[in-house]
């Protein structure tokens, strides 16, 4: 098992056309993804030949899903258009939309998110993510697929390289599924809606969630992780050393007056019984000895 | 970015929300002229971001025009929490009846805008949010929806405003959601929106966050940054396209990533603890490029940096290949060659590891030192800083 894609999951690149979609598309068809085909509105009709796969490019995601029966859509569109694209996914009822472009406008994001809330039909992860991977499954984002296998942890991060490190930090024991939510201010996908899916999800043993500084996050999960989790959670927060009112790279990375900072986070994932590590390695040891692995 | 008070008003009036008339200055003889032109008695105000500025003194009445030069000099220059006055606001004095509070905000927890409307304006929302919850009403706010007057009507009987300010409130709030919407703010407050002793409602003091991804759309925002108050470090990363922060330390860092690079202040500094206090000197994320030219941008503004001991690169090769990042390193000390004299700690991992760390052993920079692990790297990094 894994959470919200499988071996089966049948993706579009919206962007595809695009030197970083094409790049992208490449990565995700050599580990093994089942990629169908692209949007991009105007080429419509047209096919891209990526290393031995002919794929058709559609003008918009209902005509994508009518013809090839894609069920995940994968977003590399620029900020400036990226709104309609995500809208057009919403509008074809794309039951999940991953958003790997950074530097959306949180307006723009505001609106596509409260749409996807009124459809009632798609789940948004990103934007300004990685994606997602369920190693030798599927692999829907930028996340390097080369780093380790399946196993029974899941992971949950708003950082893609700390997501990148714990993987390889843990490389032995191997991953379930490793989702980056993303690091902006208003995301589809929550820490809370991860853990309750890796809580579900029967391969998944254990689970490493990453938090950073800005928002409240990381509260709300330590809340959700007494009250629903049982599987073993360890933690991860960046951001100690931050200072108040700065922007730290994630456009949501901010602590504003005394809220958003590293330590009421970890403080709350203690309090919920969640051990956190000093750095990313120390809190992969506190996972292993957990596993006793 | 957070906007002065004055360039908040400037948009209020834009956007159609009531403001008194105003200008600034930035000397003595400029704040007399300005004083002259809004007339009668003014209130000169200190722009600076932070709040706390009245009780440091720097909002005083004046009554007429030399007045408000004496005022303005004592002002001009005043240091306020670490913040230096260098404009002031000449804004027309008005009769204050009533106070209230208005605002239009991102909310991240709930992933909603939301609308902040309270009868106890005046003072610092968090106290009235904390001493008296009931009389801060919260509203949240569909971005597809909007604020029509309807809606704003609702808001401020849920607010409990008075029926004689109701109509004007609520055309005030629309405005501000114009305001809120079309500059793609993150944050509108009024605080206090006033009633005058003429049953007038005006914004009397506003703040405004500006969303900084949206500045493709708004080519005008580039005029509000006052770069007289940015750091000259900060000021050429950026002239630069990197993502980069002044600290207060001694360890400069270069990484990939927002989260791995925040992560490796904290490593640093905890590393720090054991060598007298060592803290990270910046963040600076070069992204998944890392090539020749973005490191070598980066190493010299981080070596341009006087408080610099020494510098950790700690790259986690994702999509970027380490033997790129370690062929980097190389050309960008070539280009820098004198000018680099700190000792430079390189951690180096994942994609093509074994060839990044061999080109590195094979340049043999008399700088560059290896080591294998983030935490290790920090620790030897921190330790060089304190030599």
């Amino acid at each position: 098992m894994s959470i919200f894609i499988t071996a089966d999951s049948k993706i579009i690149v919206q962007g595809m056309t695009g030197s970083e979609g094409t790049k992208h598309t490449r990565r995700m068809l050599a580990s093994g993804s089942k990629i169908v085909g692209g949007v991009t509105p105007g080429k419509g009709g047209q096919s891209v030949e990526i290393d031995g796969h002919n794929l058709p490019v559609f003008n918009t995601v209902g005509e994508a899903m009518a013809a090839t029966g894609a069920n995940v859509s994968v977003v590399f569109v620029p900020p400036k258009f990226a709104k309609a694209a995500v809208l057009d996914a919403i509008d074809a009822a794309m039951p999940l939309v991953v958003v790997i472009t950074e530097g959306i406008p949180v307006h723009d994001s505001a609106s596509f998110y409260a749409y996807s809330l009124t459809k009632g039909t798609t789940r948004i992860i990103g934007p300004n993510c990685p994606g997602l991977i369920s190693p030798g499954k599927s692999n829907v984002g930028i996340i390097p697929a080369n780093i380790t296998g399946s196993g029974p942890i899941g992971l949950v991060s708003k950082s893609g390289t700390l997501t990148y490190q714990m993987m390889f930090e843990l490389r032995d024991i191997g991953f379930s599924t490793a989702v980056g939510i993303g690091g902006d201010p208003v995301v589809g996908t929550t820490h809370i809606d991860c853990l309750r899916a890796f809580q579900d999800d029967p391969e998944t043993e254990a689970i490493v969630m990453i938090g950073e500084i800005g928002g409240d996050a990381e509260e709300r999960a330590a809340a959700f992780i007494a009250e629903y989790v049982t599987k073993p959670v360890v933690g991860y927060v960046a951001g100690f050393t931050a200072p108040e009112g700065k922007t730290m790279g994630h456009a949501g990375a901010i602590v504003s007056g005394s809220s958003g900072t590293a330590q009421a986070k970890k403080d709350a994932l203690e309090a919920a019984g969640v051990k956190v590590g000093q750095t990313p390695s120390e809190t992969a040891r506190l996972l292993r000895a957990i596993m006793g692995r | 970015m957070d906007l002065y008070e004055y360039q908040a008003r400037d948009l209020f009036e834009k956007h159609g929300v009531p403001v008194l008339p105003a200008a600034i200055a930035t000397t003595a003889d400029e704040a007399e002229a300005a004083a002259a032109k809004v007339g009668g008695k003014v209130v000169v105000k200190a722009q600076v971001k932070v709040g706390g500025r009245g009780k440091a003194g720097g909002v005083k009445l004046a009554v007429d025009p030399a007045d408000a030069r004496e005022k303005a000099s004592a002002i001009l220059g005043m240091d306020i929490k670490g913040h230096e006055v260098r404009t002031v606001m000449i804004a027309a004095a008005a009769p204050i009846e009533s106070e209230y509070y208005l605002a239009i905000l991102l909310d991240r927890s709930n992933r909603t805008f939301l609308v902040m409307a309270s009868v106890a304006g005046g003072m610092e929302i968090e106290e009235v949010a904390h001493t008296a919850p009931e009389k801060l009403a919260k509203v949240p706010v569909d971005s597809n929806v909007g604020i029509d007057l309807a809606h704003a009507t609702e808001i401020f009987a849920a607010a409990k405003f008075p029926a004689d300010v109701a109509d004007q409130v609520a055309a005030v709030l629309v405005k501000l959601w114009e305001t809120f919407l079309s500059e793609d703010a993150t944050l509108v407050e009024v605080n206090p929106l006033v009633k005058t002793a003429d049953g007038k409602i005006i914004a009397l003091d506003g703040k405004v966050t500006l969303d900084d991804n949206a500045a493709f759309r708004h080519p005008d925002h580039e005029s509000l940054v006052d770069q007289a108050a940015e750091n000259a470090l900060e000021a050429a990363a950026k002239a630069k396209n990197l993502n980069y922060v002044k600290l207060e330390g001694q360890v400069g860092i270069i990484g990939n990533g927002a989260g791995l690079v925040m992560s490796t202040l904290d490593v640093v500094a905890y590393a720090g603890e054991k060598f007298g206090g060592v803290r990270p000197a910046n963040f600076l994320d070069i992204g998944g490029g890392a090539s020749a030219q973005v490191m070598a941008d980066g190493l010299s503004i981080i070596l341009g940096d006087t408080d610099v001991k020494s510098v950790f690169v700690n790259v986690f090769g994702g999509i970027t290949a380490c033997d790129a990042v370690a062929n980097g390193i190389v050309q960008a000390l070539e280009l820098l060659g004198d000018k680099a004299t700190k000792p430079i700690v390189v951690r180096l991992d994942g994609n093509n590891v074994v060839e990044g760390r061999a080109i590195l052993t094979a340049a043999a920079h008399p700088l560059v030192e290896q080591l294998d692990t983030m935490d290790g790297a920090a620790n030897r990094a921190a330790e060089l800083a304190a030599k």
